[in-house]
């Protein structure tokens, strides 16, 4: 069994991101795609704190991450808030039926 | 020996349940299990950060995803349910187009993974991560944290505001 190593956590990130990418690609209900996107973001915040772990000798990638993982908090609170105003509007979450800027 | 076989061993059943959540988020027909699938792979990611000595993150990750963003996508989903499990496949990028798409980044991704000469330095041993963190949120990065604070307020604000509710909403157009 070899080692675990840098590359053992970037394929982790990586399977993370296309699974993500193809739940955004795929979905028509908003709230699937704002979970595909928070996948992404975590896929990128793997990434961070490997390569803070394994290449840059200092705890800045973990700095990194907060600040990552605040900013998909705000993405997630303002993401669901328009999802239930557009779903009041329009009584559906799918986005294929949101084609009007002006209702 | 015996101590890394045990790590290798942490290492994979935590990746394997980060990517089977994910895959639970990503091919699930039900929107309440692809919730639920989404905290059990941010569990798994958060036991990664453990293994990769990043504890402090590994807190905030188990308190902001597991306990605020998932909580909050099971809300969305309850309070617009009965139209969430309708139709959940896209029509314009069907699956298999996805998954050549997905797969194509895979494969491009790995193979560069793969090629890459990576630079190699351990993390100092002599701090914690949480007094190093601590200590760079104030010194170096206290610029972007008071920044974070006020973007955490005006999204306090944002979602009061787009969430109230309007008095003739129901009637479906405000004029």
């Amino acid at each position: 069994m070899e080692a675990i190593g840098l590359q053992h956590y970037l394929i982790v990130g990586l399977g993370l991101f296309c699974l993500g990418f193809y739940c955004v690609l795929t979905r028509r209900n908003a709230i699937g795609i704002l979970m595909g996107v928070e996948l992404i973001l975590n896929a990128a915040n793997v990434n961070y704190i490997a390569f803070s772990h394994f290449g840059a000798g200092s705890y800045d990638g973990q700095v990194y991450s907060i600040f990552v993982i605040m900013l998909a908090a705000a993405e997630a609170a303002i993401g669901m808030a328009i999802v239930l105003g557009l779903y009041r509007r329009f009584r559906s979450i799918d986005v294929a039926r949101m084609t009007q800027l002006q209702g | 020996m015996e101590g890394l076989s045990l790590s290798n061993a942490a290492f994979y059943f935590l990746a394997g349940l980060t990517l089977f959540g994910a895959g639970g988020v990503a091919f699930s027909r039900n929107i309440v299990y692809s919730a639920l699938s989404l905290m059990a792979s941010f569990m798994g990611v958060a036991g990664l950060y453990i293994l990769l000595r990043a504890d402090f993150v590994a807190g905030v990750q188990v308190l902001l995803y597991v306990g605020g963003v998932v909580v909050l996508t099971l809300f969305a989903v309850m309070l617009t349910q009965h139209i969430a499990d309708v139709q959940i496949s896209n029509r314009s990028v069907g699956t298999l187009p996805s998954l050549a798409i997905i797969a194509a980044v895979f494969a491009v991704m790995a193979k560069a993974y793969r090629a890459a000469e990576w630079r190699s330095a351990a993390l100092p041993t002599d701090t914690t991560s949480t007094y190093a963190i601590g200590n760079a949120l104030l010194g170096t990065y206290v610029l972007p944290f008071e920044v974070a604070s006020l973007v955490l307020l005006s999204v306090l604000v944002g979602v009061v505001v787009l969430s109230r509710r309007e008095p003739d909403a129901e009637s479906g157009r405000t004029e």
